[in-house]
């Protein structure tokens, strides 16, 4: 087997802030295949995309602090590298595309210069040579006549054709790791369609690895291969995305997939609602984050972090961290109301 | 764009009809100049006769009337005091107060971008600390203050450089800086929080998310956004050094149009004050088009928008 593109082991990041320390990410360890598309899913806070634009040296710093860990990308600790080096990897072998394509795209630069920006610091392209790219580049997004858009400034673009330009700079350089963090969350749901068909067609042809950070499901459900389910700064559950949607182990998994809408739920129930609060992360975390919110709770959850363990009977990789047996309480529950 | 130059226009011209309708009429306030141009004890026939040599003997309204009609053909009448026309006698000053300005406006404005970054770039270090103080202070001090404090140490005490007059630009040294002092602090304070303001936004973490050298981050990404409230800061103070800084023109024995306007103040000497304020407000106004303009250059959604 080849090494993983990716390999994050035991990363903490803290912010250090005027009411006390925030432990934003909390010992997280995964791996990413080459070729790979990883959702990652949580809500604000959870930890998602704070710990992906730490290892890459994009979280302010101060208050951002990195306690421990390592990411090896293509075999080099990204953590150990100096901010030249990140540098260099940042936008050529690693890039993004940004929630918000409005406040994400500079307003007083023109599109092609944004776009090209990335082309000449890393591929040393000239000026016309990056220019020629970079309407290849938007021509390949689906944005019609790109020749005459390049010179174009971001608010001639609506919203998906903006969206479509940032993708258009994550990609510029060919990158073997592309992140996206809620990349289409701030699209109509129809636009957040053609970019994720986009984005589909993109990464069938390029074979490019992607992280699709999101809070929204349905969205990984029809991109990912792999789903990580993030809360209080852990991962909570992670595996293939058929095994999680058939049947979540651990109960915030089955909580955000219950308060998906979907067939006739969607007109003659309420939507389910997790109780309760996102966790306060200025304490150090005590025992698994999401007991205090879960029905399911056993003693042990409140005393002792579970780990990450792959789950007997699923799919290879479908991996849980909880105490309780999720699948067994739920039998046991309908067992019991009829 | 061509309905916008004309709406522009019409707006200028708005505002410097009100301005020198505003002069006019302030300037009768300060009382009757004759008494003041005639040796002490003239006869009442005198007076009287003076009166009408100056139109002040007409009605006010008439007196308007005329006023607007000859102004409209650049007329600003003869100077009581020079017996010359009055804004060829304020035009005279104005090198001298240009020079001023744009030297004050130069250094300050150098000044107050470098210090404005070094202190957002520092972002709560000492040197953010230093340069915000100096910068309070620069704010803070009265120009007349530091006017006569640098008189008193280089020219007095060091005798480095003359305490006032003009012609030399050993002249032009302690009035420029001055100005600029202020000038720098007022500019290092706005760009200080812009800049903070502008690194917080996506784009810049778009930007080093490409890997960009710090240097094209701060200059292209940064540089531009943070830049344009302080291009309407530059203007605003350029029109208020244009104009003449009465106080340090006061201080230095500088030959400008802010003491001329003063001392005709003092003399009554109404077609001067109003040349004076009337070529001020033209100033102004020109000033305005050309932020305003520059606005368009540095931000399309405005160029857009006309």
């Amino acid at each position: 087997m080849t090494a993983p593109l990716l390999e994050v082991k035991n990363l903490s990041v803290v912010f250090d802030t005027e009411g006390g320390t925030v432990h934003a990410v909390n010992d997280v360890s995964y791996t990413i295949e080459a070729g790979e598309t990883l959702g990652i899913v949580g809500e604000s806070g959870s930890g998602k995309s704070v710990h992906v634009l730490a290892m890459l040296g994009l979280i302010p710093r101060p208050p951002g602090r990195i306690v421990s860990g390592s990411v090896l990308f293509e075999g080099r600790d990204l953590l150990k590298l100096s901010e030249a080096e990140l540098r260099n990897i940042r936008g050529g072998r690693i890039g993004f595309v940004f929630q918000d394509p409005m406040t994400s795209l500079n307003p007083v630069l023109t599109v092609e210069r944004q776009l090209i920006e990335p082309l000449t610091r890393h591929e040393g392209l000239s000026r016309r040579k990056a220019r020629e790219r970079a309407v290849e580049l938007l021509d390949l997004v689906g944005i019609p006549s790109a020749d005459r858009r390049i010179g174009q400034y971001p608010h001639q673009f609506s919203g998906g054709m903006r969206q479509r330009v940032m993708i258009a700079i994550g990609l510029a350089c060919s990158p073997k790791l592309l992140i996206a963090d809620e990349a289409t969350t701030a699209l109509d749901v129809t636009v957040q369609a053609q970019v994720l068909d986009l984005v589909r067609d993109l990464k069938k042809r390029f074979g490019t690895t992607v992280i699709w950070i999101t809070h929204d499901m349905g969205v990984v459900a029809g991109l990912a291969d792999n789903v990580q389910v993030m809360y209080g700064g852990r991962i909570m559950e992670r595996g293939p995305v058929r095994s999680i949607f058939k049947q979540p182990h651990s109960a915030y998994t089955w909580g955000l997939l219950r308060s998906l809408p979907h067939g006739e739920t969607r007109l003659t129930k309420r939507l389910y609602q997790i109780p309760g609060q996102p966790p306060d992360l200025t304490e150090p975390p005590v025992g698994d984050p999401f007991a205090p919110r879960n029905p399911f709770a056993t003693p042990r959850c409140f005393t002792e972090t579970p780990p990450l363990r792959q789950i007997e009977g699923m799919a290879p990789g479908h991996q849980v961290a909880a105490w309780y047996d999720l699948p067994a309480l739920l039998a046991a529950e309908q067992g019991t109301e009829r | 764009m061509i309905r916008y130059l004309l709406g522009k226009l019409a707006e200028s011209a708005i505002a410097i009809w009100g301005v020198v309708t505003i002069v006019f009429f302030v300037t009768r306030i300060l009382g009757d100049p004759s008494a003041l141009l005639l040796p002490i004890g003239a006869s009442p026939e005198e007076m009287a006769r003076l009166q009408a040599d100056l139109g002040l003997d007409q009605p006010l309204f008439l007196q308007y009337l005329s006023y607007l009609g000859n102004i409209a053909t650049g007329d600003f009448g003869q100077s009581f005091q020079f017996g010359r026309p009055a804004m060829g006698v304020v035009l005279e000053r104005m090198p001298a107060t240009m020079e001023l300005a744009f030297t004050a406006l130069i250094l300050g404005t150098l000044l107050g971008v470098v210090a404005g970054t070094i202190a957002a770039l520092n972002r709560g270090r000492l040197a953010e600390l230093v340069v915000m103080l100096f910068a309070l202070l620069g704010q803070a001090t009265p120009v007349f203050w530091l006017g006569i404090m640098l008189i008193l140490f280089f020219a007095v005490d060091l005798r480095w450089l003359p305490t006032g007059g003009y012609g030399t630009p050993a002249h032009l040294v302690l009035p420029a800086f001055t100005l600029a002092v202020f000038v720098s602090a007022s500019i290092a304070r706005l760009l200080r929080s812009n800049l903070l303001d502008v690194l917080k936004e996506d784009y810049v973490r778009t930007a080093r998310a490409k890997g960009l050298m710090p240097r094209v981050i701060l200059v292209w990404h940064v540089g531009r956004n943070a830049l344009i409230p302080v291009v309407t800061m530059i203007g605003i103070i350029m029109g208020e050094l244009l104009g003449g800084s009465v106080v340090t023109e006061t201080v230095f024995s500088w030959p400008g149009v802010g003491r001329l306007i003063i001392q005709a103040i003092e003399t009554k000497d109404f077609p001067v004050i109003q040349a004076g304020v009337a070529l001020i407000a033209f100033i102004f106004v020109v000033i305005n088009f050309a932020i305003d303009l520059l606005y368009g250059l540095l931000d399309p959604r405005i160029r857009e928008r006309r």
